[in-house]
């Protein structure tokens, strides 16, 4: 009798009409939250530094990409781009105005990403599919041309590369060479668990039902009075707000400095990756498809050299890449056949099915 | 609630008017020279055989078309050239011949969509899920409920409408464009597909939302007899012109619907 509808009856649309209307969700919630705030004192810096920071960003850029495929249908392969401009505008705005504090300019930096993502959502309203992802791909080139060749966004850094210079919150280095894993895991993961919360008050809402109903059936849609233009807009100002945070704290919370061309057309698949494995439509699944995609290569670097050790066979680095690549693929195809909703579905029918267990349904 | 600088209509004032359309695709005429009007608070039935015309008569009514010749006046203004989407917001909903409901939304959903137009919190508030957002997001779920309740679907509110069967799919789309409140609604073959029973009740939800709101209603329809009982008015198509135009009975009785309906049937 742990998870149960029964007695849980919804007297008001208040209640019904909540997010996590069971209470053992709520609950659920709060543990997972709490467990993971309490990791930043638990976990050892690896944990935090090469597993846990890279997987909260990924999955903040996997919600940024599924607003925009996953809700309301529309394919991109802008995503790196997208999270770039975040990165650029964030490293632009802090040496600009060091007085003002990082966290500010983190948040700020997204709504260039929103602008340049609303600019090049323009065609949507004429093409969709494979010629909007191809737009979107456009997207990707030009602004990584911008990234390399305009000298300006990195300050006339001669490396060409962007670095995180030392900030500090309340005293304490959150970003630069003297900031602590587990600060930056803290920092990151307070921007994610923000963001995440206000990203499903959106689409559980009539901007989220408007990005849906766009996605199922246009035609209608647009019959319901929703104008598809500015619906589409939206959803590429928002998906791309969502990633050009991401951008800029996977540069200067996570790597701590990096090049252009972390922003390539393979960090875009990687991306889209996950939201396809993870479910699309799905905020839950974004976190399952950056956990399945990121964490397993870590888990099978760990795991298989010590399991074939003892038959006299060594994996090297590079086996384990491939490896990655293979089950990646064999995922995506799996799901992609299978089951399209990907991860998170087979998580709401397991709910589904402990719900009524012990009985089949 | 209504925009000001329409007049305000009384039953049997015409609402909408068409006058000479003409709608061609290349060399294909799917509606020629066609004129009538729809009078407020009526239920006006547009009969015809297959590929006559009538779903392009209403596409041509809600935008999604515009007629390569003719007018079409609204509310005693002449409607220009307009999208879909204004004409939803001047007041015109509309069901499909083929069901076009959003598939992965829940029956509530669908209808709630149907409200997006009404709600007005803008985008601050939609983020918090606070205020205003939440306290609309209550005020027209009520809304939906009463419709939901006079459709008589309350037992498949949560369910995603794709999983339901077709003639229930006909019914939460037509609670979808009732939630718009419209002034015209137009229904494409409500009925197909559906069993005695089924049509039974669809009728009965058409005459229900034509007197209780006194919604002005399109209906096409190959169904002679519930057109009969239903309508007031019936514009009879063949091969896109218009053929014939009166009461049910005075149609029944033309000679060339007889012969347009005859020519079909054998
Ligand atoms: N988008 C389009 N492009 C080309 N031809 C079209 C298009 N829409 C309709 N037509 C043609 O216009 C004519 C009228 O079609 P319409 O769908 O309006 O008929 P209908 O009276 O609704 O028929 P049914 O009873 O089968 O639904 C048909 O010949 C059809 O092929
Ligand atoms: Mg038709």
């Amino acid at each position: 009798m742990l998870y149960r509808e029964a007695g849980q009856f919804k007297t008001n649309y208040v209640a019904d009409s909540a997010i996590f209307p069971l209470r053992e969700d709520r609950i659920g919630i709060g543990l997972i939250i709490l467990a993971a705030y309490a990791l930043a004192f638990l976990g050892n810096s690896f944990l935090l530094q090469a597993v846990m920071i890279p997987f909260l960003v990924f999955s903040l850029a996997s919600i940024g990409l599924n607003i925009l495929t996953g809700y309301t249908g529309l394919l991109s392969l802008g995503t790196g781009a997208f999270m770039g401009v975040g990165a650029y505008a964030c490293y632009k705005l802090m040496t600009a105005f060091p007085g003002v504090n990082v966290i500010v300019w983190i948040f700020v930096s997204g709504f260039f990403s929103a602008g340049i993502g609303a600019l090049f959502g323009l065609p949507s309203l004429r093409i969709k599919g494979f010629y909007l992802a191809v737009a979107t791909l456009a997207a990707q080139f030009f602004l990584q041309w911008c990234f390399i060749r305009i000298p300006w966004l990195v300050n006339y850094n001669v490396s060409g590369a962007l670095d995180a210079p030392l900030r500090t919150l309340f005293g304490v280095p959150i970003m630069g060479p003297n900031a602590t894993p587990q600060v930056r895991y803290l920092v990151v993961l307070t921007i994610v668990i923000l963001l995440t919360w206000l990203a499903s008050n959106l689409v559980h809402g009539r901007i989220g039902r408007m990005w849906i109903a766009i996605r199922d059936m246009d035609l209608a849609a647009e019959l319901m009075g929703i104008r598809p233009l500015q619906t589409k807009l939206l959803a590429f100002a928002v998906s791309s707000y969502y990633c050009g945070v991401a951008g800029a704290l996977l540069v200067f919370l996570w790597y701590g400095g990096a090049e252009y061309d972390v922003f390539n057309i393979n960090q875009s698949f990687f991306i889209l990756f996950m939201v396809i494995i993870g479910g699309l439509g799905s905020l839950i699944g974004s976190f399952f498809g950056a956990a399945l995609i990121f964490i397993l290569p870590i888990v099978l670097g760990i795991v298989l050299p010590a399991v074939m050790s003892p038959f006299g066979i060594t994996v090297g680095s590079d086996v384990i890449e491939h490896l990655r690549f293979m089950i990646v693929g064999a995922l995506i195809i799996f799901f992609l056949i299978v089951e399209p909703h990907g991860l998170a579905r087979l998580w709401q029918i397991g709910k589904q099915k402990l719900l009524a267990w012990p009985f089949p349904y | 609630m209504r925009a000001p600088d329409h007049p305000v209509m009384t039953k049997g004032d015409v609402l909408l008017a068409v006058e000479n359309v003409s709608l061609g695709f290349g060399g294909v005429k799917a509606l020629t020279d066609v004129s009538f009007d729809i009078r407020k608070s009526e239920i006006r039935a547009i009969i015809g055989p297959n590929g006559a015309g009538k779903t392009s008569m209403l596409n041509c009514i809600n935008g999604f078309y515009y007629p390569t010749d003719g007018r079409i006046t609204f509310k005693g203004v002449r409607r220009p050239k307009m999208r879909p989407y204004e004409a939803a917001r001047g007041g015109i909903a509309r069901t499909f011949q083929n069901v076009a409901l959003f598939k992965s939304m829940s029956t509530l959903d669908n209808i709630m969509a149907g409200r997006s137009i009404k709600m007005r919190s803008n985008f601050f508030w939609q983020l918090f899920r606070h205020g205003p957002a939440i306290k609309e997001e209550i005020e027209h779920r009520r809304f939906v409920e009463e419709i939901i309740d006079f459709l008589e679907i309350q037992h498949i509110r949560k369910t995603p409408v794709g999983r339901l069967p077709y003639g229930l799919q006909k019914r939460v789309e037509l609670g979808r464009a009732l939630a718009m409140e419209p002034e015209l609604l137009l229904l494409d073959e409500p009925m197909a597909g559906m069993n005695l029973e089924e049509k039974e009740d669809m009728s009965r939800f058409i005459i229900e939302v034509n007197q209780q709101y006194g919604t002005t209603i399109a209906l096409i329809e190959h169904d002679m007899g519930v057109v009969m009982d239903l309508s007031d008015r019936v514009v009879v198509l063949e091969y896109g012109r218009k053929i014939a135009d009166g009461t049910p009975d005075e149609v029944k009785r033309d000679q060339r619907v007889i012969d347009a309906y005859l020519g079909v049937a054998h």
